[in-house]
């Protein structure tokens, strides 16, 4: 449905998108996530033809498309839903789901399906954001397009919001069955959503796969740490198993060949006690509800993050024992140079 | 390297049109035997000293009643500047007209009241009524600093020992000194460029006599006099580039209350002003249409006006859509907007001459009406391109990447969508151009053909036959259209927001 080949763009001497390459399947969704400035809104934007790539190629459907043989935006069949809902503020809800459309029924359907029914005949100004970006994601989904590209939809919206509009968005991609490409932020968003999530970083993508596997085997620190709290601790390699001062654990390796490695865990993956002679004191802690976070100062390493149950109370300055407890492999990747 | 915007391609010609009028004139100056006669130098002489009496004028009313309506306190607040802004939208030579009648020995004063009045002609009585009327500029430059200004400098001054006058005087209006400026110059500018009331008034200022070469056949002087004239022009419209506005740190914007005896005086001096300016006119005239009737009037002069009028607004948004959009399109786009501005700095009596030589030169064009909509068109251009950017701005360009994307070719998402959401900008900057073009006089007056009179030619006709009496329905006619545009002005920016989400509602 769609393929992207080395797709690249470049502001001057500032690379903006670096030889991308991926493809989405037939009702696929495909989360972007990266920091501020590392190029996802480029991606949609190229896609939809508002922006000019200098490389690559796009096969969208029947259309071939590169930078020699442009196709203008109109005629590309992408539905684009914007991060500011992008609604014409001069024609009614149902005048905007309908805009192009010689037939309403679809525009109807679409409305009925996402709860809008009774706003169809209200102006845009009058809408709440959440009810306004349903009517941004009704009217791309009415004009059946071939493609959805999502920029950040729910950025501008209420946090208690985002959660129920997030899957609303989501079954309404599914049954239209359109493959769709989402961009946020937002890690939680991006591990939950999407079937696939690709982690870009300047232009280019450091991982692509499924969100179990980008988190719990991120290819890059830069993935590991933008998913999700991680630490690094130094470990010793013997085949498949990693002797940390922390204990032990099986291990997939990244590009990592010596026997020195760093081990990448997770709050969830380490395991507190109290105990007199542990390995390590409490630094800090954070009630979280149903959670505690404790930062341990393990010797004199740097202080590791572990998430417990809220039941387990340690005080500040506590001693403990601080151990990996992880049932599934952790990455290891090849140390970096001290500090 | 990108293609260029439509805009662009639509603009340029636009932005090339409009300084039209600068080539003609350094055309017709190169043809000139003289660059410069003696005589001319009294001809300097008489508009620098009507320029600096009027700001003086100007300074010595808008001050005071800037400080008066920024911080007092006064009954009937949502009045006080609208009444004191409204002289601005009416043409001076209307007052110069009204001040000429009303004045002097037989003047209309001494013929109703018996009370002799002193004869205000000349540089003074031009200075006068320029003052009345371009007070204002001062009066908005300097409310709006005064009205950014904190309150607790003032407080402080007068802890420390100052009366409120004081403290004005030494804590306030120091700060205030560039919104003063910028308000003076324009009152200056506008004096420069004004034809009508040193004409009126018999002033032999730069405006006067090019009219008086241009009807001795002298058009090489009169184009050299008008270079002269854009030359001042343009010295003074650097120096109000050149001033910004003061930044201070917002905060609670003073409030005065006065006595009851100095707010009444305040007041007072306000419908004074006003009485003046705008009273007197229309006292004068609805004086004559009771005295003499409506016979003497021409209905088609009314006709004629709307007329031309009409088609120079048209004309003006049709050539603004381009150029609005252009400017918000990139750099070369914001150079065509400038440029577009050029109009507005020159003078009408200095469009007409420029026009009339391009009439001369393309015989097809010599005594058309199109020539003469063509003048109003290049002066008021602005005015359309600033109505149209402002609302072409609030247009989104993700709704019409959205509109592009739903399938919607250029041309119909602009149809659609922009087009749609500028129209508000549209119909304000036709009107505004409208308006104005109702009330041109220099450049009407230049370039009308044969028979074809309008409002202010008719008003113009009556002063040079001294029958005043035949003035009273084309003068309120001026005074109505030129309170329909300070409604319009004064609603703009608001009104059409309002306008906006009740269209939407």
């Amino acid at each position: 449905m769609l393929d992207v080949r080395n797709l690249s763009l470049a502001y001057g001497q500032t690379p903006v998108l670096a030889d991308l390459s991926f493809s989405l399947g037939a009702d696929e969704i495909l989360m972007l996530v990266g920091p501020t400035g590392c190029g996802k809104t480029t991606v949609l934007r190229t896609l939809a033809g508002l922006v000019r790539p200098d490389a690559g190629e796009i096969v969208l459907g029947d259309q071939r498309i590169t930078p020699k043989r442009d196709v203008p935006p109109e005629k590309r069949r992408v539905g684009m839903v914007f991060q500011d809902f992008a609604l014409f503020p001069h024609l009614s809800v149902i005048d905007n789901v309908a805009f192009r459309l010689s037939d309403r029924g679809p525009a109807h359907e679409w409305l009925e399906r996402l709860g809008l029914t009774a706003l169809a005949d209200a102006m845009p100004e009058r809408l709440s954001g959440g009810q306004k970006q349903r009517v941004a994601l009704a009217r791309a989904l009415a004009h059946k397009p071939q493609l959805m590209l999502l920029d950040e939809p729910l950025s501008n919206l209420d946090a208690a919001l985002k959660d129920t509009l997030r899957w609303d968005i989501r079954t309404a991609l599914k049954e239209a069955g359109v493959p769709a490409l989402w961009v946020t932020h937002d890690q939680e968003e991006a591990l939950s959503v999407g079937d696939r999530l690709g982690v870009l970083n300047n232009g280019r993508l450091e991982q692509l796969d499924t969100p179990e596997q980008c988190f719990s085997q991120p290819t890059s620190r830069f993935a590991a740490q933008f998913l999700g709290e991680a630490a690094f601790v130094r470990g010793h390699r013997d085949g498949p198993v990693v002797a940390t001062p922390l204990g032990s654990a099986t291990a997939i390796t990244q590009g990592a060949s010596g026997e020195k490695v760093d081990l990448m865990v997770r709050p969830d993956d380490l395991t507190v006690v109290p105990s007199r002679d542990g390995n390590g004191v409490v630094e800090w802690r954070r009630y979280e509800g149903e959670t505690r976070l404790y930062a341990i100062r393990v010797c004199d390493g740097e202080a590791l993050r572990v998430r417990t149950n809220h039941e387990l109370d340690l005080a500040v300055g506590a001693p403990v024992h601080l151990r990996i407890s992880s049932e599934h492999p952790l990455a290891a990747f090849t140390p970096e140079p001290a500090a | 390297m990108r293609p260029w915007p439509v805009s662009y391609v639509l603009a340029a010609p636009v932005a090339i049109l409009a300084v039209l009028p600068l080539l003609v004139l350094l055309d017709l100056g190169v043809g000139a035997d003289t660059l410069w006669d003696p005589h001319w130098l009294d001809v300097l002489g008489q508009s620098l000293a009507l320029a600096g009496l009027t700001v003086v004028g100007s300074l010595f009313l808008g001050v005071p009643l800037a400080v008066m309506t920024a911080y007092v306190r006064l009954p009937l607040r949502g009045l006080w500047l609208p009444l004191l802004a409204a002289p601005l939208a009416m043409p001076s030579y209307i007052g110069a007209f009204t001040f000429y009648a009303a004045f002097g020995p037989g003047g209309e004063i001494e013929q109703l009241t018996g009370i002799p009045t002193p004869e205000l002609r000349g540089l003074t009585g031009a200075a006068v009524v320029m003052s009345l009327y371009t007070f204002p500029f001062v009066l908005l430059t300097t409310r709006a600093s005064l009205r950014g200004l904190d309150a607790s400098v003032l407080d402080a001054a007068r802890t420390l020992g100052l009366s409120l006058p004081q403290a004005l005087w030494r804590a306030v209006l120091p700060r205030v000194r560039r919104g003063i400026a910028a308000g003076a110059l324009l009152a200056a500018l506008y004096t420069l460029s004004d034809f009508g009331t040193p004409a009126i008034m018999g002033v032999d200022t730069f405006t006067r006599v090019i009219f008086v070469e241009y009807n001795a056949f002298g058009l090489s002087q009169a184009a050299m006099l008008s270079l002269h004239l854009l030359v001042i022009v343009g010295l003074i419209l650097f120096l109000e580039s050149r001033f910004g506005t003061e930044q201070e740190r917002p905060g609670r914007t003073l409030v005065v209350t006065p006595g009851t005896l100095s707010g009444a005086g305040m007041m007072g001096l306000a419908v004074l002003v006003f009485a003046l300016a705008v009273g007197l006119p229309l006292a004068l005239f609805g004086i004559w249409i009771a005295r003499d009737g409506l016979a003497g009037f021409d209905p088609m002069t009314a006709v004629n006006s709307a007329w031309a009028a009409a088609l120079a607004a048209l004309g003006a948004v049709l050539l603004a859509l381009p150029v609005a959009y252009a400017a918000l399109a990139g750099p070369a786009g914001r150079v065509m907007d400038r440029l577009t501005y050029f109009g507005f700095g020159v003078p009408g009596i200095v469009m007409g001459t420029a026009l009339v030589h391009l009439g001369l030169r393309v015989p097809v064009l010599y005594q058309t009406l199109f020539l003469l909509v063509l003048a109003y068109m290049l002066r008021f251009l602005p005015l359309a391109v600033g109505a149209v950017r402002s609302t072409a701005e609030r247009v989104d360009d993700n709704m019409t990447h959205a509109a592009r994307l739903l399938g919607a070719s250029r041309w119909e998402a602009f149809r659609r969508v922009s087009l749609p959401l500028t129209l508000r900008g549209v119909v304000a900057g036709g009107a505004l151009v409208f308006l104005e073009a109702m009330r041109e006089l220099p450049a009407t007056l230049m370039l009308r053909p044969t028979g074809f009179d309008t409002l202010a030619t008719e008003l113009w006709r009556v002063y040079e036959a001294g029958y005043f009496g035949r003035a009273g329905v084309p003068g309120l006619l001026l005074v109505v259209i030129s309170g329909v545009a300070l409604v319009l002005m004064v609603s703009g920016e608001r009104g059409l927001k309002a306008g906006l989400a009740e269209n939407k509602g």
